[in-house]
């Protein structure tokens, strides 16, 4: 990638960024009130939101042999028990994705 | 910012300052791995400061991705601060220049601050509220920078190191679904998106645009379903 493709999807990101946080100061910022149906989408579609990042991020997953899904099936599991374990956020993040990077450099 | 409302503020954010610190390494480091100067971290971290969207946005920086793929994703997932600045209407009134740095940097973290602390009464309430969004933002641009060059000063074998966004998304799930008592969104995203990525196949992620459109009329139609008393609250970090 050029610098200037670079610097351009960071651009995007950026003000994309910016103008959800914006949003509601443009729309609402002078007294008018929010319709229901988005503060119903704001409350319910940041989880369905998640759930599909977590699908996008499993996307390469192979089934030929278990080096194509069982790396990222183990640490993800081990990511959810520690998270309900110990509920640390580092922790949790850190620990899965060193354990995944022994799965997929030493072990399969 | 000055001495008075620094020393009120920087307390309530050493919580922010632990986390920022963390999170943003490890953001910096997978930018470095995935072969971004350190320079790239601190823009980033500067200019768009959101954490799982930088998380997004190394795998986008990595696969190239059209920039019409970005700022569809990066609007997804940070769709969320629709909500943020609905509250916050109230609370950045008469700040000025500064009210537009506020919404700027209304990050998960910054907003519950804000959400929760009072100013004490010798501190200016506007002076307080610019401190600890300026602070919060100023961790997390060290924590990237200082990722960033660890992970490129440090030539350890990094095949993986991009597993830490997934990681990131499964920590939000978990905290989700332990504060949202209706589940339904969830089983909704996972199995329209695996519909689509089994109909569409992998490539660039297309198949996420299909996806949100089921996801959006999937939850409108579970509407009267989930209204009414299902939640305690948003639940959501980074």
């Amino acid at each position: 990638m050029t610098t200037g493709q670079i610097a351009a999807l960071v651009a995007v990101m950026a003000v994309v960024t910016f103008l959800t946080r914006a949003l509601p100061f443009l729309l609402f910022g002078r007294g008018g009130k929010p319709p229901e149906v988005v503060l119903y989408l704001g409350r319910f579609l940041p989880p369905a939101v998640i759930a599909m990042l977590i699908v996008y991020c499993y996307r390469g997953a192979t089934f030929a042999s278990p080096a194509g899904w069982a790396p990222g099936l183990i640490a993800g599991a081990a990511v959810v028990a520690l998270h309900l374990w110990k509920k640390n956020n580092m922790l949790s993040i850190v620990g899965g994705t060193i354990l995944y990077m022994v799965l997929v450099q030493v072990v399969f | 910012m000055n001495r008075k409302s620094l020393a009120a503020a920087f307390p309530h954010t050493v919580p922010v300052l632990m986390g920022y610190l963390s999170i943003g390494l490890v953001f910096g480091w997978m930018l470095s791995a995935a072969g971004f100067a350190p320079t790239w971290a601190a823009i980033m971290s500067v200019t768009i400061y959101a954490g799982s969207g930088q998380y997004l946005g190394v795998d986008l920086l990595a696969n190239a991705s059209p920039l019409g793929d970005a700022a569809f994703l990066t609007l997804m997932i940070n769709f969320r601060h629709l909500v943020y600045g609905l509250s916050m209407l109230e609370k950045f009134q008469g700040m000025g220049w500064r009210k537009l740095y506020m919404i700027f940097s209304l990050t998960d973290e910054t907003y519950a601050l804000l959400a929760g602390v009072e100013a004490p009464s010798d501190v200016d309430a506007k002076d307080f509220y610019f401190t600890i969004a300026l602070l919060d933002h100023l961790y997390w641009i060290a924590g990237s920078i200082l990722g960033a060059v660890a992970g490129a000063l440090i030539t350890i074998n990094t095949e993986g190191i991009d597993f830490a966004m997934t990681a990131l998304f499964l920590v939000i799930a978990v905290e989700q679904w332990q504060s949202n008592k209706k589940h339904a969104p969830v089983y909704l995203g996972a199995l329209g998106t695996l519909a689509c990525l089994l109909l569409l196949g992998p490539d660039n992620g297309r198949f996420l645009i299909p996806a949100l459109g089921i996801l959006v009329a999937g939850l409108l139609l579970l509407r009267p379903l989930l209204e009414g008393n299902g939640t305690t609250k948003g639940g959501e970090g980074l």
